[in-house]
Parts: C-alpha cells; sequence; structure tokens
C-alpha cells in the first residue's frame, strides 16, 4: 500500500486531554476536507482517547504506526 | 394540633393505603395559624418533605430521575424557593434538588405552584426512590446504554412503590459506574460484548494500546489482537478506538448488580445478570420488586441485600429473575451482595 502522503504534522506526545484534543482538532481546521493530517501522539489513554475521539467526529485514521518507543503515529484523514 | 374534616382510616395494606387517601383531599385547618391553602395528606405520606432541625421548617425535596431537570422545571423551582423556601438550594446526594427552610403551612401552595411546570416531590421512606443516572449514551463519551432513558422508565412504572425498606435503582452508562451500581438496591451497568474480525484487521495495536484491562495482547508479529475474555470488562474502548472496525460490538445491554447499599453498614451489590436489553432490563426491576415484596413480608425494615445474604434467598431471587429474563442471561455461579468492612 503505497504511503499516505501528510498535509500537516503536530507532536503531542508530550500532551495530555484536553489538550491534545484541542490541538489535534485546531490542527484539522486548518486542513481541507480529504486532506491527511499526521500526528504523535503516547500510546495507553492518549491513543485510545484520540482514536476515540477521531471517530467519534467522522475522520478517518488511515494509517497507524507504533514507534519504538512507546508512542503512535496516525495519519488522520479529514471529514466534515 | 392539626385537625382535620375527616377521619381516615388507614388499612394495613401500605400501597392500598396510599391509594386510598391520594383521593381524600384535606382542609387542614391549624390552631392559632391561619392555613394559606389545601394540604393534601397523600403527598405528605409520599415522602420528600423532610423536617429541618428549625422549628416548622421542612426540606422539600423535588424529583429529577437521572439528575436531569427542563429549564422550566427550574425556573419553576427558583420563584418557588423564592416564595416559600430560604433563598437557597441544595442538590442531595442522589441528584435531586431541595428546597430548604418551606414552613409547613405552606405544603399546598408550594406544590401546586411546582405542579403548574410538571415539577413533581420526590420519595423517602420504604419506597421506591427517584431512579439515579449517568449520562450515558446520550452525551457522555463512554455511555453504552441510555440511561437517561430507563431513569425515565422507572419513574413513570415504579416510583414510590412501598417495598420492605428503601429501594434505590441507579444505572451507569458503562463500567466506570459513576453511579455506584456497587451501592444500589439495582445496579445498571452499560456493557458491550466485543467480537473481533480478522480480515480487516491491520495489526496497528491501537486495540492493545487502549485496552485497560490486559484483556488484548498484541501477537508479536502480525501486532493483531489475542483476547483474553476473562479480563475484559466490557468497556467498549476497543471497539470504539479500532480505525478499521474490526472489533464491534458483539452484544451490547445492561449488566445488573443487586442488593447494594451505603449507610451505617454498607453492602456491596452481587452481580446476576449480563447484557440485558432495555425491555429486560424493565422485566428485572418489577421481578425485583415483586419478589423484595414477598420475600421481605413480616421482617420489618430491611434492605434488598440484607434479605438476599439470608440462606436460600439468592436462589430464590435467581428463579424469579430468571423467570423474568429468561435463565440464559444469568451470570453462572452465585455471587451474594457482601459487606463491606470500615472502621469503627
Ligand atoms: S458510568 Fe460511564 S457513561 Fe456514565 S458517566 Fe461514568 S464514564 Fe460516563
Ligand atoms: S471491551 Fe474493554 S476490557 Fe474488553 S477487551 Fe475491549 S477494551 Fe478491553
Ligand atoms: S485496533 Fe483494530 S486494526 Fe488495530 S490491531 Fe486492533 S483490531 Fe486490528
Amino acid at each position: 500500500m503505497a504511503e499516505v502522503v501528510a498535509d500537516k504534522f503536530i507532536d503531542i506526545a508530550s500532551e495530555v486531554c484536553p489538550m491534545s484534543f484541542v490541538l489535534t482538532k485546531l490542527a484539522l481546521d486548518e486542513l481541507e476536507d480529504g486532506q491527511v493530517l499526521e500526528l504523535v501522539c503516547q500510546g495507553g489513554d492518549p491513543v485510545r482517547n484520540i482514536s476515540i475521539q477521531l471517530k467519534d467526529e467522522g475522520h478517518m485514521i488511515v494509517s497507524v504506526k507504533k514507534e519504538p518507543d512507546g508512542n503512535f503515529r496516525l495519519k488522520v484523514r479529514k471529514s466534515g | 394540633m392539626v385537625t382535620t374534616k375527616k377521619k381516615l382510616k388507614i388499612s394495613v395494606d401500605h400501597n392500598l393505603e396510599e391509594r386510598t387517601i391520594k383521593r381524600i383531599e384535606v382542609n387542614a385547618e391549624v390552631s392559632g395559624k391561619k392555613p394559606t391553602g389545601k394540604i393534601n395528606f397523600a403527598e405528605l405520606r409520599a415522602g420528600g418533605f423532610i423536617k429541618q432541625r428549625q422549628k416548622d421548617k421542612f426540606t422539600v425535596r423535588l424529583k429529577c430521575p437521572g439528575g436531569s431537570l427542563t429549564l422550566d422545571r427550574l425556573k419553576t423551582i427558583v420563584a418557588a424557593t423564592e416564595k416559600f423556601g430560604g433563598g437557597q438550594l441544595h442538590l442531595s446526594t442522589r441528584q435531586s434538588m431541595e428546597i430548604l427552610h418551606v414552613d409547613y403551612h405552606n405544603f399546598g401552595p408550594l406544590v401546586d405552584m411546582l405542579k403548574e411546570s410538571g415539577q413533581d416531590v420526590a420519595s423517602c421512606g420504604p419506597r421506591v426512590r427517584v431512579p439515579n443516572a449517568c449520562g450515558g449514551c446520550e452525551y457522555n463519551p463512554n455511555g453504552i446504554t441510555d440511561t437517561q432513558k430507563m431513569a425515565e422508565v422507572v419513574d413513570k412504572k415504579f416510583f414510590g412503590l412501598r417495598t420492605p425498606h428503601k429501594f434505590k435503582v441507579s444505572f451507569s452508562g458503562c463500567p466506570h459506574d459513576c453511579i455506584h451500581g456497587t451501592s444500589a438496591d439495582l445496579g445498571f451497568i452499560g456493557g458491550v460484548w466485543p467480537v473481533w474480525e480478522e480480515t480487516s484487521c491491520t495489526g496497528c495495536t491501537i486495540c492493545a494500546s487502549a485496552c485497560a484491562e490486559g484483556a488484548i495482547e498484541s501477537h508479536p508479529e502480525s501486532g493483531k489482537p489475542i483476547f483474553k475474555a476473562e479480563k475484559c470488562l466490557y468497556c467498549d474502548d476497543c471497539v470504539r478506538a479500532c480505525p478499521t472496525n474490526s472489533w464491534t460490538a458483539g452484544k451490547t445491554g445492561h449488566s445488573l448488580r443487586v442488593g447494594g447499599h451505603h449507610g451505617r453498614h454498607p453492602v456491596n451489590s452481587a452481580m446476576v445478570a449480563r447484557f440485558l436489553t432495555d425491555e429486560e432490563a424493565e422485566a428485572a426491576i418489577g421481578a425485583t420488586i415483586a419478589w423484595y415484596q414477598k420475600a421481605g413480608e413480616g421482617k420489618g425494615r430491611i434492605r434488598l441485600g440484607n434479605l438476599l445474604m439470608q440462606e436460600g434467598q439468592m436462589e430464590s431471587y435467581r428463579e424469579a429473575l430468571a423467570d423474568a429474563i429468561g435463565p440464559e442471561k444469568l451470570v453462572e455461579g452465585i455471587e451474594r451482595p457482601h459487606k463491606i468492612t470500615i472502621g469503627r
């Protein structure tokens, strides 16, 4: 599968809820529908919450990579 | 001294007693003071009026099932409090709004004023109390079941029924159990049985990271989930976090805990059934109340949990429950409510 190219990148690995969510939302605000945001967050609670919140709001997580340090690198296609 | 125009006949059956009195409007004449209106003794008997330390003053507890309140009702409560209360409201520990410092002479007009906006007085004493509920799936991010709807169902169908002792029902939308189903007579807790589908799974390991119970491990090579069912708490997190929807809800419904209460001698409830539909939950409440009324007869003021701790009672209760919701919904193995030890 071809690698999805991201239109914007944020590192929120040091953030916790609600900042992690707010920063993700603000970054998505800057994108058009269909564009892709790449983000890095911590495993456990953060990746659970971010995945759930993004899905709840209708965005699509198109790629997930677990980094050697335990962080997750997600690519999210904006929808709506 | 209160003199009444009619002599009231008190029957032994409390349910009947309340229904009978409800139809009799009594004109109360209070010696030395002018009555400000009619006092319907049925309102008083159903409870919700709690004597304060201060002379003549009562706290009036208002019914807010599930802790919800429309703005209309709230505005009326504020106006009624300004008129009859002491300028202060209190939130009870079980989600009810309480008007403080009400002189009992004003019960009649206060109740009438509240009624106009559809606001009823709550209850106290040995009966089915106002149900508690969290936000549930309506707006809480973790909510699985429609707890607010269920609180309305209990309020409409079961509120105020006489039971041997107080009877509290609570609805939590997920296993976080914010409404403390462990210490309610009946505690419903939303849950999901997760089912995994392999072909769509990319092995991203989010589900393993999302599961706080260690019920999902990732295969060391493929990253795909290995499910440890015995650790699963039915919280739905894997289902909601999985980017490809490989985890789905196999079964959704209410778990049922029975026989908990707080107080001087707190008791932890016992898990009796799982994945009940809303209709089955309703049937379970009806069956529990009926069983409790019967099994508790002649035993005085006994809480459901204490009754269920007596020999043979849990077995008898499970039979009644199985009749109402089907034996396959009951958890295997008999769990009993148990006392929580606290320091003196
Ligand atoms: S029990 Fe679950 S759904 Fe209800 S408030 Fe707590 S976390 Fe939210
Ligand atoms: S439902 Fe909750 S506890 Fe069960 S496997 Fe999924 S995330 Fe873990
Ligand atoms: S989150 Fe979904 S896609 Fe990722 S490993 Fe778990 S089941 Fe597979």
